[in-house]
């Protein structure tokens, strides 16, 4: 039986490798959405412009717009008489943040009362916009610290300083490079397994298969064991990437990281081979790995923190392999993660995998009897 | 004004290799023109080229008397093409396809009640106007190809292989309708793999090797053969093992089997002694026959390929002597409110050849995928070699081999990975393993093809590396699938001489054919219709039930045909009572 699995693994791998359509799909497009994807979806806010609709004559309104002026993100900085004119300039996606001093702003600071600052953001923009609003509200946090310190009648606030771990200094790549490495490692065998028993079917050769002496497990087996094999070759490549491309410190274990990755190809492995189980042609099983790879993603942690997540959502980003996946590898990369942090991500994922895979075994025997 | 077709020097090639060769040709209204020869040989591309969809290298077609390069929109517009497998849209209705081709050929909106219900009236296929064309037998798909092929009122008609596929009853609705076209003036050109179809146009173009080997009358090409055909009548015993042992005798050419008779023909004029002797040892009586066209047709292209089946020869003969070897009882499935297989029990004995014939749609493929264990039966149960495939081990099914319409082999594998892949899930191994391989390959000449993909290889060598995968675990029983569609009759001849030969070494064949002449072939033939097995005789006596006073000796096709036909009215009155 062990030669029957042999030639079944042999078999997959000559067709996957023959064919230069599935190799240009499988290994170059995960290469290219690595570059891609790093560059374009930057998290980083830069040339920021912002309206002024300055009420106020003091020294304080000029205080912060002289900081605000010489902010890193900030790109041009340009009074605008009204509210009205700011509205309109909005409406063109002149400004993205507009900053209103009252009228009594720098009156209230000097009594030592609080003064409020007031800003509007385009919502159509709504990340850049939340990031700005931070960077300002840190350069306003600043201000208050600097003028609590100068006026000697007032008890010193205790300011907070902010410091990072693992990403001293909050280096976007640090943080999007091995989440998209792991979201790539997804693609490779998911869609490879997805689309091998649809072909087969389209081929007419699977009812050769199942008169064969060839078991619907073996069957399963021998597909699996390629698209592993492939899983840890994209995986690989974009680590490689990763550091030597992006320079992204590796501090993990090696070792520990491809264990991680095991459990997560055999998972995402399991729901390929589920799909093309139910699938009787390759345009359904594309159709069917479409349908799961956005929620996969989605609900990963990797666009939206699982957190802000409504409660049902989260529970299914409890079954999420990629969610799991992701946590190993930022972990792996970023936090020297031992085994025993490996092992407790990568139990669920264990538990995955035995599901789909004896889920796509049954389907087979099932559509068999 | 007469329409016609004319080819002038026409040449085309594909990547160096000539397609066709300095072609000179005029295809006539009112006349079917039957455009014949082996796999390979042009004819898709010459029918490609007629409709206007490639351009010739050389030369120049004109289509009622438009040039195919330079007013290709004319061409379109006067002719209806009906490729190998129509486009048609599986998930419209009849209807909705009819409409689809009436736009797309820009067909004015007040002619089109009056086309449609013409055409629908035409094909038969009134009553499934609201059906999914995806629900249509494969006959029925055929004639709303037809259809919508004619919508457009085209002068000239052309069918690449229409009848492929589809059982002889559909055939003979599909020549009917055609023949009637032709009648009306049409050019009609119609490209066939089956003999008899060519026997019945009017003029027949033979190309052999991107060459026209023989253009004219059927009738003047069989007439090449006056003296040569011969017919070896009531052979005693085993036919088949007759028909091996004549074709292997000096002066034959080429043979068939024909109910209890064997068709033969002879390189020269006068049987040879040998032959005599032969035929007298078969108890039979040798007598000169009228030639018919396939007679010439294999003569022409160097005769058939004689009855040594080498592989047959090396194989051992088979073990397992049970009596019956494959069984089924009370078999039934149901799809929903649809029965596709209603009831039906018969056994095969061991070494004997089963033919499954029925109509397109009649549930032969379910009935066959019970047998082999891929579909589960609403009721009823399938034994093979006495054990029920579906929950078997993996060892019983080491016992069948099987081979489908499609051959099944991996186009992105090397016909060697194929035969290492085949000969590995078989559990073959080690120097046995290397062996068998070795042995397919030589046995089937496979060798110059070794490194090449099955998808790029000649249709008849596809079939031999298929066979070739079936055989090489030294299977009991084999389960053929429809394996000659679309093959030609030289090919045909090759492939049943191998299974006569294994046949002889006790191995069982359950096998479904549309090709009649395969049915002789077989030992015993099983006639399934509307999902009942409706007869289950030899061949001759199926033949012999339909005889009348009118029709003293009928053919497998009029027997077929027959009791179809009588069923299906029987079905009829039943359903009004």
């Amino acid at each position: 039986m062990l030669s029957q699995l042999y030639h079944s693994v042999i078999k997959e791998f000559l067709t996957f490798f023959r064919d230069p359509g599935t190799r240009g799909v499988l290994l170059a497009a995960p290469l290219m959405q690595v570059l891609v994807f790093s560059f374009a979806a930057s998290m980083e806010v830069r040339n920021v412009d912002i309206a002024l609709i300055n009420e106020d004559s003091g020294r304080w309104s000029q205080e912060f717009i002289a900081r605000l002026r010489s902010a890193e993100f900030v790109g041009a900085v340009e009074t605008v008489p009204t509210m009205q004119s700011f509205s309109n300039a909005v409406d063109r996606q002149r400004y993205l943040v507009g900053v209103r001093f009252p009228a009594d702003f720098s009156r209230r600071i000097e009594r030592g009362q609080s003064a409020s600052v007031q800003l509007t953001l385009d919502g159509r923009r709504a990340n850049a916009g939340q990031i700005a609003s931070a960077y300002i509200g840190t350069i306003a946090a600043q201000m208050n610290v600097d003028i609590r310190s100068n006026q000697p009648q007032t008890r010193l606030a205790p300011g907070v300083e902010l410091r990072h771990w693992f990403n001293p200094n909050l280096e976007f790549f640090w943080f999007i490079v091995p989440a998209l490495a792991a979201s790539m490692v997804l693609i490779t065998p998911l869609m490879m397994t997805a689309l091998s028993i649809a072909r087969e079917r389209e081929m007419g050769t699977f009812d050769q298969l199942l008169v064969s002496p060839v078991t619907p497990g073996q069957i399963i087996l021998g597909k699996t064991l390629p698209a592993v094999f492939a899983g840890f070759f994209s995986g690989s490549l974009i680590t490689l990437l990763a550091v030597y491309a992006f320079k992204i410190p590796f501090v993990g274990n090696v070792g520990l990281m491809y264990c991680g990755m095991l459990c997560f190809v055999l998972a995402v492995t399991g729901i390929g081979l589920t799909v093309s189980a139910v699938t009787n042609t390759q345009q359904q099983a594309m159709l069917g790995v479409f349908f799961c790879m956005i929620p996969l993603i989605t609900t990963s942690g990797f666009v939206t923190p699982v957190e802000n997540m409504p409660a049902g959502l989260q529970v299914f980003a409890e079954i999420n392999p990629l969610k799991h996946y992701i946590i190993i590898v930022q972990g792996c990369f970023l936090k020297d993660y031992g085994w025993r942090e490996i092992a407790t991500n990568s139990w669920p994922l264990v538990v995955i995998a035995t599901v789909m895979l004896t889920s796509a075994t049954m389907i087979l025997r099932s559509r068999l009897n | 004004m007469t329409v016609s077709v004319s080819v002038a020097d026409l040449s085309k090639s594909f990547a160096q290799v000539p397609a066709l060769k300095a072609i000179n040709t005029l295809f006539a209204g009112g006349q079917i023109t039957g455009l014949v020869g082996p796999d390979g040989a042009g004819k898709t591309t010459l029918m490609r080229l007629l409709a206007g969809l490639m351009t010739p290298d050389t030369g120049a077609i004109t289509v009622a008397g438009f040039d195919t390069v330079t007013q290709k929109i004319q061409v379109h517009e006067a002719t209806g093409y009906m490729p190998q497998r129509f486009g048609l849209y599986e998930d419209l209705s009849v209807q909705e396809n009819l409409r689809l081709y009436a736009a797309l050929r820009e067909l004015p909106e007040q002619q089109r009640e009056a086309t449609f219900t013409r055409l629908l009236k035409f094909t038969g296929l009134t009553p499934f106007t609201t059906r999914l064309a995806s629900r249509l037998s494969g006959g029925m798909k055929q004639k709303l190809g037809l259809a919508c092929a004619l919508i457009a009122r085209p002068q000239v008609l052309l069918l690449d292989e229409p009848s492929v596929g589809v059982d002889p009853l559909s055939r003979r609705e599909l020549w009917k309708m055609v023949r009637e076209l032709s009648g009306e003036g049409m050019v009609v050109v119609w490209s066939t793999a089956y003999l008899d179809e060519a026997d019945n146009c009017d003029i027949v173009v033979l190309l052999d090797d991107g060459a026209i080997a023989y253009q004219g009358s059927p009738q003047k090409l069989s007439q090449r053969l006056d003296g040569r055909s011969y017919l070896a009548s009531h052979v005693r015993g085993d036919r088949r093992q007759w028909l091996v042992r004549a074709l292997e005798t000096e002066g034959v050419r080429d043979g068939v089997i024909q109910g209890d008779s064997l068709r033969l023909v002879l390189s020269q004029a006068q049987p040879t002694s040998a032959l005599k002797e032969l035929v007298a040892a078969a108890g039979g009586e040798l007598s000169a026959v009228a030639p018919r066209f396939e007679d010439a047709y294999i003569d022409l292209l160097g005769g058939g390929p004689g009855g040594h089946s080498e592989i047959a020869a090396r194989m051992e003969p088979v073990a397992d002597s049970r009596s019956t070897m494959v069984e089924c009882k009370g078999l039934t499935k149901r799809f929903g409110e649809f029965v596709a297989t209603d009831n039906v029990s018969f056994s095969v004995a061991r070494g004997e050849i089963l033919g499954l014939l029925g109509p397109n749609g009649a549930g032969k493929s379910t009935t066959f995928k019970m047998l082999c264990g891929l579909l589960k039966p609403s009721a009823g149960e399938a034994l093979v070699a006495g054990i029920d495939l579906r929950r078997s081990s993996s060892a019983a099914k080491l016992k069948l081999g099987y081979m489908a319409q499609k051959f099944s082999l991996y186009g992105l594998l090397s016909v060697r990975q194929n035969l290492d892949f085949f000969s590995g899930i078989y559990g073959l191994r080690g120097r046995l393993r290397q062996q068998r391989i070795e042995e397919m390959i030589e046995v089937f000449e496979l060798d110059p093809y070794l490194q090449s993909s099955p998808d790029v290889l000649p249709l008849g060598f596809k079939q031999r590396l298929a066979l070739a995968c079936a055989l090489m675990h030294r299977p009991d029983i084999l389960f053929l699938d429809e394996p000659t569609s679309g093959v030609d009759p030289i090919t045909r001849r090759e492939f049943w001489t191998h299974i006569t030969g294994l046949v002889n070494n006790g191995v069982t064949v359950l096998v479904t054919t549309h090709f009649m002449d395969e049915a002789e072939y077989c030992d015993r033939v099983a006639l399934v219709n509307q999902g009942q097995l409706i007869a289950l005789d030899t061949p001759d006596a199926l033949k012999a039930s339909v005889a009348t006073a009118a029709l003293p000796e009928p053919t497998m096709e009029e027997a077929f045909i027959g009791l179809i036909e009588t069923q299906n009215a029987l079905l009829q009155t039943e359903a009004l009572t």
